[in-house]
């Protein structure tokens, strides 16, 4: 019995084999019509589309509402963008305006989302419509010539920073900002207090001076000896430890034309090698960011300097604090901090189907064009819209916190994590503050050799 | 089944049996050249060129370079040194415990034999992405239960990042892989010692034998073939050590626990070199090849 | 039978203890899970460690069932992109949309149970021939497959990834399940197996004028059954935890292993560690039931589990 099925999958795969081989990576036979047949309403298929072009070119339809296609939309957990409910919601209403679009949604996250996204490109497969930030979409893929320029859906009123952001040298636009924040740090309130640390601080600007967070680290050391620490463990969070090290003395990461890599520069050597000096700050090569701010809001770190303001409205985190959780911006010595921003918005893949491209293109607008429906776009995404628009988070719960972590948001930095090479030099960045953390390297050689490993990479992406 | 029946065949048998060895092997034969020989040739062909991610990007031959860089790249050959190590401590180490643990329990009534034998077998069920999280809470440097614990008795003077520390991580990781791989030998030494013909262990007792003489002349020979499976799954589970490491260091700190396995990953889908990470795959092909190669061959001389 | 029971030496009490405080260090972690799925956000996350669950809650489960969805069975028919008018997979599906969690579940379960028939049937014919026929190309194919065995899947990572493009199968479940079958482990166990059967039973079925099907199906598989029995299980084990390849190949919410589902279930700076006990120990739970029902027939399935050297 099991021979004989085995058989019969073996033989068919014999077929396949040589059809698919013979066949160019998948091509199939054009079916003469495909009308809305592949839109069954009970089952949902997956986007297991094979490499190739198996919709037949519709007419490059200006009556949006007509076009057929069946797309797959990626997200990143950003606010509530993972969230199945919030997504459905956002779907549907495109789908009152374009029904034959049907859209499937793959759940990424941070752990190995860009691992399944590389797959899936390898094998041909990638997602139509992609909700992530420019690191990855402009300084990867989109710089590996994967995506589509999206220059002529950028709607009016979007601030031109954040759109410079989105562009690469070439002047292409890989993503469509929706939303953007900035990364901040939160502090332990009620420890602050006690140890008399409060004093260092700017509360009505959220800011301190360098000199003065020195000083509070090592006032709240005195009572709690684990104030905070340099993580680098990895996988996720380097915009705090960056933003930490390039503000304290005002280094900078990479040149203003963001392309080559500056982090070996004295002001973020200083700043290192004060980290590590400083007593109540370690390295940590065993956590990452997500762990940092569990260890924050569980009471055992005084601060967290991978905070934000969806890590403070979380169930599982800021709101679980027994204590005053007070944002901050990053200590610098001129008092103008820069912090580091995010922007998250769509990127859409070339499958070599323009009808596709077509469909995500019309999603993408549809999203972002109006501003009713902007509003509902850049509240699930719990951060603040890229571009003007009224009354956001008005009247909602959210309101009072998003006004408050909102007054940090004109700090906002340089976006250079558009930077060529960016993936790898990630992977460098921690490497070398395991280095440094652990003593293998004085902190001038390790960054040093994180200048040399990331410029040879952005090199080699050119 | 002699060599002097095979020579009698005539010559319609031999066909005969070609081909009914061939349909019997068809399957899985099958299965085996199209998902793991084919590949494996496609990994040496790229090996060869200078592949990367990219849409437009050319590939271009570069012979032999990738290999050459291979061996000159510290991080390479610290994965190699590593593997060997995670390799070369558990299979030893997991062989020699189950057996201790199942000779202790397997005479044992038969229902605290079967509740031990459940227990050992739990890391194994529960998965290794859950069994990750627990322990990496257990090792966590500020709170986690082995330092609490430790701590608490005065065994540790004070916290110690288990894994974040290069003296310690890498041991972390074979405790944590050790765990998850005892289950299964346990099961089968158990059942092994409990076929051992009961005979022949009281004809030796009553002969005077000693324990330890019964075991190794009497039980020792009879398990003999449960140890050599033992081995070999042990082996096979060592070298697939890649959920643990990619979920609680990523190969850190320090590279301190990079394995092949996980740095071909990561050259793959961080570094986008593919025609690199293939040449590792070929080497460490290779390296297995010839390891399985020389097991092989002792279990046979035995 | 257990003639020595009453013979209790000091050695034995003192290893007795010491294997019971080890039986507790390897059950703590699923202890853990199982509790700390019923914790409150707080007692997961709180620096004091709470040995038992101060105040239950359900809300991780919740959590868990609300979090996705997906229809509960659905399976993809493997290259059936070349006979549809669509030119996609066609797909059988039933079952209601339900809590995506509980789709994983399935998933695994049937990746696993596939993987494991396909393996054993396919590995103990090959092990049979390999064994008891003598044909050309026999000595090499054995070799191949003596090296190849231990061969991890990481090494043909990026090749494999392509050939399932290629043949239409990623993000389906079979992209997972066919490298395994492919994997040449079984084969060797099967052979080493099958060297055991006598050759005159063979030759006697042979006269008896059974044919080749016959023989195996009802003289070989009998004789090997017990080393099946121990492919069986070791395959399903691999397959159930085999979170590499699930993770290079699968991406849609519908066709994710409970393994990697609960992976994925990771917020940008933040891990529920509530949310991945519940769903660890959703998946923990059945398979540890399986083992412990069939607890009695897996051992001795493998009992006589003689390999040969």
């Amino acid at each position: 019995m099991k021979r004989i099925l085995a058989l019969l999958l073996a033989s068919l795969m014999c077929v396949s084999m040589l059809a698919a081989c013979g066949g160019n990576g998948g091509t199939n036979e054009p079916p003469a019509s495909n009308p809305p047949a592949s839109n069954p309403p009970a089952s949902n298929p997956p986007a297991t589309q094979p490499a190739g072009d198996d919709v037949p070119d519709a007419p490059p339809a200006d009556s949006g509402s007509d076009l057929t296609a069946s797309l797959t939309l990626a997200t990143y957990p950003v606010g509530k963008m993972t969230d199945e409910a919030v997504i459905n919601e956002l779907i549907a209403d495109f789908n009152a305006v374009y029904p034959n679009i049907e859209i499937t949604v793959q759940y990424l996250d941070y752990t190995s989302g860009d691992d399944t996204v590389n797959a899936a490109i390898e094998s041909g497969n990638a997602p139509d419509l992609i909700f992530e930030g420019p690191e990855r979409l402009v300084a990867n893929w989109g710089a590996k010539g994967y995506l589509v320029d999206l220059k002529d859906l950028v709607p009016a009123g979007t601030y031109d920073v954040t759109v410079s952001s989105c562009t690469n040298d070439a002047g292409a636009v890989y993503e469509l900002p929706v939303c953007q924040t900035a990364h901040c740090m939160g502090i332990n309130k009620d420890l602050f207090t006690e140890a008399g640390a409060m004093q260092y601080i700017d509360e009505e600007n959220h800011t301190w001076t360098t000199e003065n967070f020195i000083k509070a680290v090592e006032a709240v050391a005195a009572i709690h000896p684990k104030v905070g620490v340099v993580f680098c463990g990895g996988q996720g969070g380097d915009q705090g430890n960056r933003a930490l090290v390039t503000n304290m003395y005002g280094g900078t990461y990479t040149n203003p034309e963001h392309t080559r890599y500056t982090a070996n520069c004295e002001e973020n050597v200083k700043a290192l090698q004060t980290l590590k000096d400083l007593n109540g700050i370690d390295f940590d090569p065993a956590i990452v960011g997500g762990d940092e701010i569990q260890l924050f809001c569980n009471g055992t770190l005084a601060m967290a300097t991978c905070w934000n303001v969806s890590a403070a409205q979380s169930d599982t985190q800021g709101k679980l604090a027994n204590f005053e959780i007070f944002p901050m911006a990053f200590p610098t010595e001129s008092g103008d901090p820069l912090l580091q921003g995010g922007i998250w918005g769509f990127g859409v893949f070339d499958n070599g189907d323009a009808n596709r491209v077509e469909a995500a293109k019309a999603f993408i607008k549809f999203m972002t064009e109006d501003d009713a429906q902007y509003t509902k776009i850049v509240e699930a995404t719990n951060f603040w819209p890229t571009r003007e628009v009224e009354g956001v988070y008005a009247g909602t719960d959210n309101e009072a916190i998003m006004t408050e972590y909102g007054k940090l948001v004109p700090f906002m930095g340089d976006y250079y994590q558009i930077t060529l090479g960016w993936a790898e030099a990630r992977t460098a960045w921690w490497n070398e503050l395991q280095n440094i953390g652990s003593g293998a390297k004085d902190v001038q050689t390790a960054l040093d050799d994180f200048v040399a490993t990331a410029n040879a990479a952005a090199e080699a992406a050119e | 089944m002699g060599k002097k029946k095979s020579e009698s065949m005539s010559r319609a048998l031999v066909r005969q049996e070609t081909i009914s060895g061939y349909l019997f092997l068809l399957p899985s034969l099958f299965f085996f050249v199209v998902f793991v020989i084919y590949p494996m040739v496609m990994c040496v062909f790229t090996s060869l060129f200078d592949s990367t991610m990219g849409k437009d990007t050319q590939d271009t031959f570069i012979g032999l370079k990738n290999y050459i860089d291979l061996f000159q790249d510290d991080v390479f050959l610290k994965g190699l040194l590593n593997t060997i190590i995670i390799v070369v401590v558990s299979v030893p180490t997991v062989c020699a415990f189950s057996l201790w643990v199942a000779s202790c329990i397997y005479q044992i009534q038969d229902w605290a034999c079967s509740v031990f034998r459940c227990i050992f077998y739990l890391p194994v069920v529960t998965g290794s992405v859950a069994v990750a999280v627990v322990w990496k809470w257990m090792f966590n440097g500020y709170y986690g239960l082995i330092n609490t614990t430790g701590t608490g008795l005065g065994i540790l003077k004070e916290n110690i990042n288990w894994l974040g520390d290069t003296r310690f991580a890498l041991g972390c990781i074979i405790l944590i892989l050790f765990t998850t791989s005892v289950g299964q030998p346990i099961v089968l030494y158990v059942s092994a010692l409990g076929n051992v013909d009961q005979s022949l262990v009281e004809a030796a007792e009553v002969d005077g034998a000693t324990k330890l003489q019964v075991f190794w002349k009497i039980k020792w020979p009879q398990i003999m073939p449960t140890t050599l499976y033992i081995l070999v799954i042990t082996t096979i589970n060592s070298f697939q050590c890649f959920a643990l490491i990619q979920l609680l260091t990523s190969g850190g700190p320090e590279n301190s626990t990079m394995t092949i396995m996980f740095y071909i990953y990561h050259t793959c889908f961080k570094l986008f070199k593919y025609g690199y990470a293939n040449a590792m795959g070929v080497v460490l092909a290779l390296f297995i090849a010839v390891l399985s190669a020389v097991q092989f061959k002792l279990a046979k001389s035995e | 039978m257990r003639s020595n029971v009453e013979h209790t030496t000091p050695y034995k009490v003192i290893s007795v203890i010491l294997i019971i405080i080890l039986a507790i260090l390897f059950a703590f972690p699923l202890y853990w899970i199982i509790t700390g799925a019923f914790k409150t956000p707080a007692a997961v996350m709180a620096a004091e460690p709470e040995w038992f669950p101060s105040e239950w809650t359900l809300r991780n489960f919740e959590t868990l069932f609300s979090k996705r969805s997906a229809p509960l069975w659905e399976l993809a028919i493997p290259f059936s992109d070349h006979f549809t008018e669509t030119g996609k997979l066609a797909y059988f599906s039933v079952g209601p949309k339900l809590p995506a969690a509980l789709r994983w579940l399935v998933n695994t379960v049937f990746m696993a149970v596939v993987a494991m028939l396909l393996t054993c049937g396919t590995a103990a014919m090959a092990g049979y021939a390999l064994a008891k026929k003598r044909f050309i190309g026999r000595g090499i194919l054995f070799s191949l497959i003596v090296c190849a065995m231990a061969l991890p899947k990481q090494v043909i990572l990026l090749p494999l990834l392509r050939e399932m493009s290629a043949l239409g199968l990623t993000d389906t479940l079979w992209s997972v399940i066919f490298p395994i079958v492919g994997w040449p482990f079984g084969v060797f166990l099967m052979k080493q197996f099958a060297e055991g059967i006598p050759g005159e039973i063979l030759e006697a079925a042979r006269i008896d004028g059974a044919g080749e099907i016959k023989t195996f199906i009802t003289v070989v598989f009998p004789m090997i059954k017990p080393g099946v029995g121990a492919l069986a299980i070791f395959t399903f084990i691999n397959s159930w935890n085999d979170y590499f390849m699930q993770l290079i190949m699968l991406t849609n919410t519908n066709t994710l292993t409970i393994s990697l589902g609960i992976a994925k279930m990771q917020g940008e700076n933040a891990t529920d560690y509530g949310l991945l006990m519940a769903g660890a120990a959703l998946a923990a739970i059945p398979i540890i039931c399986v083992f412990l029902a069939f607890q009695k027939y897996f051992t001795k399935g493998i009992t006589m589990g003689a390999v040969k050297g």
